[in-house]
């Protein structure tokens, strides 16, 4: 469908890449721990290495949670944009897909939040 | 001069003939211009009107009854007001904690009366029918009295409380006053009859309940006499903007079978975009407000399960259905007003106004009356949030929330089937990727995505550099967020502190 209007109505979205500097917005959810009431949104520079991503910025948001240090990385599932993904930790994120308004969902297996409220 | 006075005085009109005269008699039709360009917005959106003078307007108000009736409640309203004032009622409330509700109301509501106002004059201008014109055109003028009453019944209490001393300027700005400007900027840049479902049907007619009764019950509850009057001087109003609300949906429907399913799908969106603005009257109902009225659960079954029930059955007569996504919406009482509150604790430092965790009281309270999710999922975030405060260590989340492309509400909300789980939706649009908190989310985007593209995310616009700068608190300067005052908990704010300070002293503040 598109949009009722009285006439030609075509305007650029406010979040086109241009927008943002250089840098992509992307968005990361680790399920399963609500003490983190939504996914974050993050300016991130397309040629970061996803090691940085896991290593620097993550920690900053969710390293106030106890299940935080004991995440082993090879057993964590990652989905991009809705499909299975596995990260290579070397590469940067937009040489392996990751892009403008991606979304970043994961799941990290035996560690589900506390209070078994996945919070 | 030399004519004979004529001495046999007319019969005076009745209110009925007078009213027939107002919005029949004095109508007129134009020769210099066709009518299509004198109504330039009556027929885009697809609605077909064969008899204008159809409309009935059950209150058939004309304008001397009108300026009369407002007249005096305006009397009676100043009056408390002052006497509120005066007597420094604000020391006679339940507990500091109360004045949030206002704070949440003068930012987040009284911008929109404001708004209304604006609604209401541009389609009381733009109805080819009198009658809907002139109906609009008096609820322009009431929306306008109610943003003024509620400016001088809250400026009492900004003159001891924080966060309420610029209102329309956060609610231009402050990320999470985007939630109900967003929906009122999508309901006028609409064109007329979905203005009025939107916001005289869907809004004034179907939510509205869930809306006045908890902040007006809850400030009688709570000691604001000032409010409560308040509350009573807009209910008569109320009552009549309602009735246009009904009204002018039974119109559309008797007027065309073609309009069946547009009117069907406005009030599908407009339902749902209403759901999700009462998030916030829900954590109001259910935490700000220190002496509760009723639950949001239980104000969600009486006002939308039982009246909305009985309103839809009364409207399937003509075709329509009860909107589009209404059970997943039933199936959030259980825990919107939760992960609202929450949400606005682990963001308690950009907030204009102030949060905290419940006392062991209210979460007994919130046992009984959320059997099937408080002690579960959300006592135990509330446990550990107090345990970690009282050892010096409050929570906040130094992330920003991903927002939702048409709600504008981070996305927060989980799956129906599963209340551990965030419910998250997306689509691809143009080539760019667009994110949704629900179902009833994207599908609004989908039928119109070239209007919500251009929605402003308030966090996607803080890292574009419009906010003020990169830092909070340059962002929150941005807001006129007075730091330090208008924010953080309220256990280390001025208002705890100032409360303190009247009470534990037994007099009134200077």
């Amino acid at each position: 469908m598109s949009v009722t209007t009285i006439g030609e109505y075509d305007f650029p979205s406010s979040d086109v890449v241009g927008n943002f500097h250089g840098n992509f917005m992307v968005h990361v959810l680790w399920d399963s721990h609500l003490m983190f009431a939504a996914p974050v949104s993050l300016p991130l520079p397309p040629a970061m290495p996803f090691a940085a991503l896991t290593g620097e910025v993550l920690p900053q948001i969710y390293g106030k949670h106890p299940d935080w240090p004991r995440i082993d990385w090879a057993q964590a599932r990652w989905e991009l944009d809705g499909v299975p993904f596995q990260p290579d930790p070397g590469a940067s994120l937009g040489d392996q897909g990751i892009g403008h308004k991606s979304l970043l969902r994961f799941s990290t297996p035996g560690l589900d939040g506390l209070y078994g409220a996945g919070f | 001069m030399n004519v004979a006075a004529n001495h046999t005085r007319p019969r005076k009109l009745n209110l009925k003939e007078r009213y027939n005269h107002l919005t029949r008699g004095l109508d007129w039709d134009f020769s210099y211009q066709p009518k299509e360009k004198v109504f330039p917005f009556s027929d885009y959106e697809g609605i077909k009107i064969h008899d204008w003078d159809a409309f009935e307007d059950p209150f058939r108000l004309t304008m001397d009854a009108y300026w009369k009736f407002q007249a005096e409640k305006e009397r009676k309203l100043y009056a408390v007001i002052d006497s509120f004032s005066q007597n420094n009622g604000q020391v006679n409330l339940s507990d500091a904690r109360y004045v949030n509700a206002l704070k949440l109301f003068i930012t987040g509501i009284s911008p929109l009366e404001y708004a209304a106002h604006r609604g209401y004059a541009h389609v009381g201008r733009h109805f080819p029918g009198v009658g809907p014109r002139i109906a609009c055109q008096m609820q322009s003028i009431d929306e306008l009295r109610h943003a003024q009453t509620q400016i001088h019944t809250i400026s009492h209490f900004n003159k001891f409380f924080d966060g309420m001393h610029d209102p329309w300027h956060m609610y231009d700005r402050v990320w999470y006053l985007s939630v109900p400007k967003s929906f009122f900027d999508d309901a006028m840049s609409a064109g007329p009859f979905e203005f009025l479902t939107a916001i005289s049907f869907s809004f004034e007619y179907v939510l509205t309940s869930l809306l006045f009764v908890p902040f007006m019950s809850g400030a009688a509850f709570n000691g604001d006499m000032a409010t409560v009057t308040f509350g009573f001087s807009a209910q008569s109003d109320e009552s009549r903007h309602m009735t246009l609300g009904l009204e002018i949906i039974k119109f559309m429907l008797e007027q065309d079978e073609a309009n069946v399913p547009i009117v069907q799908k406005w009030i599908d969106k407009w339902f749902w975009r209403g759901f999700r603005l009462l998030s916030i009257v829900a954590m109001m109902t259910d935490y700000i407000l220190p002496k509760k009225v009723m639950s949001w659960r239980e104000s969600w079954e009486m006002y939308f399960e039982q009246a909305g029930g009985a309103l839809f059955r009364d409207l399937s007569r003509y075709g329509i259905t009860l909107p589009k996504y209404h059970e997943m919406a039933t199936a959030g009482k259980d825990h919107i007003s939760h992960q609202t509150w929450a949400t606005f604790y682990q963001y308690t430092h950009a907030a204009a106004f102030h949060t905290w965790t419940p006392s062991d009281a209210e979460k007994a309270w919130f046992t009984e009356k959320y059997p099937d999710s408080f002690a579960q999922y959300y006592g135990p975030r509330f446990d550990h949030w107090e345990k970690q405060q009282a050892s010096g260590d409050r929570f906040s989340n130094d992330g920003l929330p991903m927002i939702c492309q048409v709600c504008t509400i981070p996305a927060i909300f989980t799956e129906v089937e599963d209340p551990t789980r965030i419910s998250l939706r997306s689509c691809e649009h143009n080539g760019e990727k667009y994110h949704f908190c629900s179902d009833g989310c994207r599908d609004i985007f989908l039928d119109e995505p070239e209007k919500y593209v251009q929605a402003m995310l308030p966090v996607s616009q803080i890292f574009q550099g419009q906010c003020g700068g990169a830092g909070l608190s340059e962002v929150l300067d941005w807001y006129h967020l007075n730091q330090g005052a208008d924010n953080c908990d309220h256990l280390e704010s001025r208002d705890a502190a100032m409360w303190e300070q009247w009470h534990r002293s037994g007099k009134d503040p200077a």
